[in-house]
């Protein structure tokens, strides 16, 4: 604790441009949460001026949409439509080249360092699961590291939730204790407008060293616990607790056909999750077949494809592919990966065309948990 | 095994498993009229040795890829040899490849049959289909360890007597007391004068002692279920029951998601498992 705050300092507001000029001027492109069409999208920011400041979300199943704000914070929205996933693991890439021959020719990583402002700390807690899924197995991926490596992320520890937040009961929020070269945390009270930066790595300290600013005081370090704590509590959804142990036994539960007569499979949940990971590739060939490029691409378990195996699909239902989901993400995750799959960030719940809310659907199960004697047998 | 039950493995920590190494197919033969067995020479001389059980991902040039299971004697790494039938675009390519072709080549993946289990103990081996394919590599490890093992038991239930695979070498083991050959057939024709029904018909009167039983199962997913069931049924001890999984693979490296089947990664954690660690999995509906 003492360590973090020796590294930790006060700046004034105007010193968030400060520091995009000083990440900038060693070499990174900044990117952060910006205003397009009414949502946040993740992008380059030249300036502060390109952060969507005094907004905020108003997040509910189905909608999310940026509204005026109460305040002048630059932080006060919580998360941009897409996480930094798309910067390690991109929607699609090309992994070779071929002839016939069989000569690949790799296609090396193109990677920029790129610092990202205002990662949250679910999204940081999403890295960090990302990691373990690519690094964990007998086969590391070393596109993702290299990825990884370029990427500075600053984070925001959050103070006001969105309606869709429940990093709280998944233990990854509001708060990063870990995870981030910077952590700011926003102090906009009694006329004062502040950042508290602290460093989480050796490259953070040496960018904050450069910094403008005075040592933080308790009190700021204080006022900014205090906001991580009230924006905990200030969350209005929550996830189960026993989640994992639930889905396990629900294998069965009727009410997996519920889900599915409003579930559009879209896939929109998987697309904006910052943990899901599955993906496909594909071959494309030169017109004349002599050579052909293989591409890797984010995929979904909402599609009919997935789980293809010759003579069909093994989920052919939409009820099925719900369960897989959210199974995958909140229960057998924990025995693939070690942890949840889920770090509360309510992406999917925001940006379900329908508004299906996991939190709700295991809430719903647990209503309905009838406990024992689910496995093994035979629904159809 | 670990806390769920997975078969232990030690971790390879490769770096950059995407990337296919050129093979060359040396010999082409069909099996039967969907079914070829290719056997494949690395193009730099650089042997894949492998164990029985494990799968490599087979890339045709502009088609894609396929996870193939390891048909050949472990013994013998100077060629790789899979069983492959044209059921899609991609094992249809590679059934149409001749000898001389390129085809690119990842692995060996994933894990592989415990063979030291049956030890001092009789062996079944119990396939279906084409299921037979992934078991060859365990009969060729068991007949150069017969005096090693109680006895060898192989039962296969295939479609029908022109779809028995690898015909000659199956019906060419010279059985005996020892080693033993039950064979069913879904269909019969007018010349056949063996078994007909499913493969678990056969268990009961095939097996010698079952609590002195290892039993290595490799077919349709429901077949195995109820080869399972049987073999338990009978008294074969579940944790000596290993089965050889199939699910959708893109990657064969734990990276797509594509293969799971519950809690598992089958490309990762398989493809074979003790059959506690699915016995449940394989009853629930579309998992």
């Amino acid at each position: 604790m003492d360590q973090a705050a020796a590294k930790s300092i006060s700046m004034g507001a105007n010193g968030l441009e400060a520091l995009i000029s000083v990440l900038e001027a060693d070499g990174y492109d900044v990117w952060g949460a910006r205003e397009r069409d009414g949502a946040l999208v993740l992008g380059p920011i030249a300036s502060i001026d390109d952060l969507p400041r005094g907004r905020i979300e108003q997040a509910e199943g189905g909608s999310v949409r940026l509204v005026e704000g109460p305040r002048d914070a630059f932080f006060d929205h919580t998360l941009p439509m897409q996480s930094a996933k798309r910067l390690v693991y991109p929607a699609e890439e090309r992994l070779f080249v071929t002839g016939e021959d069989l000569l690949i020719e790799e296609t090396p990583v193109e990677t920029r360092p790129i610092a990202v402002i205002g990662v949250r700390p679910c999204d940081l807690a999403a890295m960090e699961t990302l990691t373990t899924v690519f690094e964990s197995g007998p086969f590391r991926d070393t596109r993702f590291r290299q990825r990884r490596e370029a990427l500075l992320l600053i984070a925001v520890n959050c103070m006001r939730p969105a309606s869709t937040c429940f990093c709280a009961s998944m233990n990854t929020g509001p708060r990063a204790e870990a995870g981030f070269d910077l952590a700011l945390d926003e102090l906009l009270e009694d006329g004062r407008h502040l950042f508290v930066v602290s460093a989480g790595s050796a490259r953070g300290q040496e960018i904050l060293d450069r910094l403008d600013g005075e040592a933080a005081s308790k009190e700021d370090l204080q006022a900014a616990r205090d906001g991580s704590r009230a924006c905990a509590e200030a969350q209005t959804r929550r996830m189960a607790e026993g989640a994992e142990q639930l889905l396990k036994r629900s294998y069965d539960h009727p009410h997996w056909a519920e889900v599915a007569e409003r579930c559009l499979s879209c896939t929109n949940c998987t697309m904006v999750c910052p943990t899901c990971f599955c993906g496909t590739v594909e071959d494309r060939s030169s017109l004349d077949g002599s050579e052909a490029e293989r591409w890797r691409r984010w995929d979904s378990c909402f599609t009919l494809d997935f789980s293809y195996l010759h003579g069909g699909s093994v989920r052919k239902e939409t009820a099925s592919r719900y369960r897989q989901w959210i199974t995958h993400k909140l229960a057998h995750w924990h025995d693939q990966f070690g942890s949840s799959g889920c770090v509360g960030c309510g992406r999917c719940i925001g940006w379900c065309p329908v508004g299906i809310d996991l939190t709700a659907e295991v809430a719903a199960l647990a209503a309905n948990d009838s406990s024992s004697g689910q496995q093994g047998e035979e629904r159809r | 095994m670990n806390a769920i039950g997975q078969l232990d493995r030690s971790p390879l920590q490769i770096d950059s498993g995407m990337l296919p190494r050129p093979f060359v197919v040396r010999s082409r033969r069909e099996e039967m009229s969907d079914c070829v067995t290719l056997e494949l020479a690395a193009l730099d001389g650089e042997p894949l040795a492998f164990e029985a059980g494990q799968f490599t991902m087979l890339y045709v040039h502009g088609v894609g890829e396929v996870a193939i299971s390891i048909s050949g004697d472990p013994a013998v790494s100077d060629s790789l040899i899979h069983t492959i039938r044209a059921v899609g675009a991609v094992s249809q390519a590679l059934c149409g490849l001749s000898e001389g072709d390129r085809v690119g080549v990842r692995g060996p993946l994933g894990n592989s049959w415990p063979l030291e289990r049956a030890v001092g103990k009789h062996l079944m081996i119990v396939a279906g289909g084409l299921g037979l394919a992934p078991v060859r590599p365990i009969i060729y490890w068991a007949l150069a360890n017969r005096d090693r093992l109680k006895s060898i038991d192989i039962v296969y239930g295939t479609r029908a007597p022109d779809q028995i695979l690898f015909a000659p070498q199956l019906l060419g083991l010279s059985t005996t007391d020892g080693l033993r050959v039950g064979m069913t057939v879904d269909l019969a024709d007018q010349d056949w004068r063996g078994q007909v029904g499913v493969v678990t018909d056969l268990i009961p009167s095939m097996l010698r002692e079952p609590a002195e039983t290892v039993a290595m199962v490799c077919g349709p997913e429901i077949m195995m279920r109820f080869t399972g069931q049987a073999l338990a049924a009978a008294g074969v001890p579940a944790e000596e029951i290993f089965l050889s999984m199939e699910r959708n693979m893109k990657c064969g490296i734990g990276w797509c998601g594509h293969c799971q089947l519950g809690p598992h990664l089958i490309c990762r954690d398989g493809p074979v498992f003790p059959y506690p660690a699915v016995r449940d999995l394989m009853s629930v509906w579309e998992l």
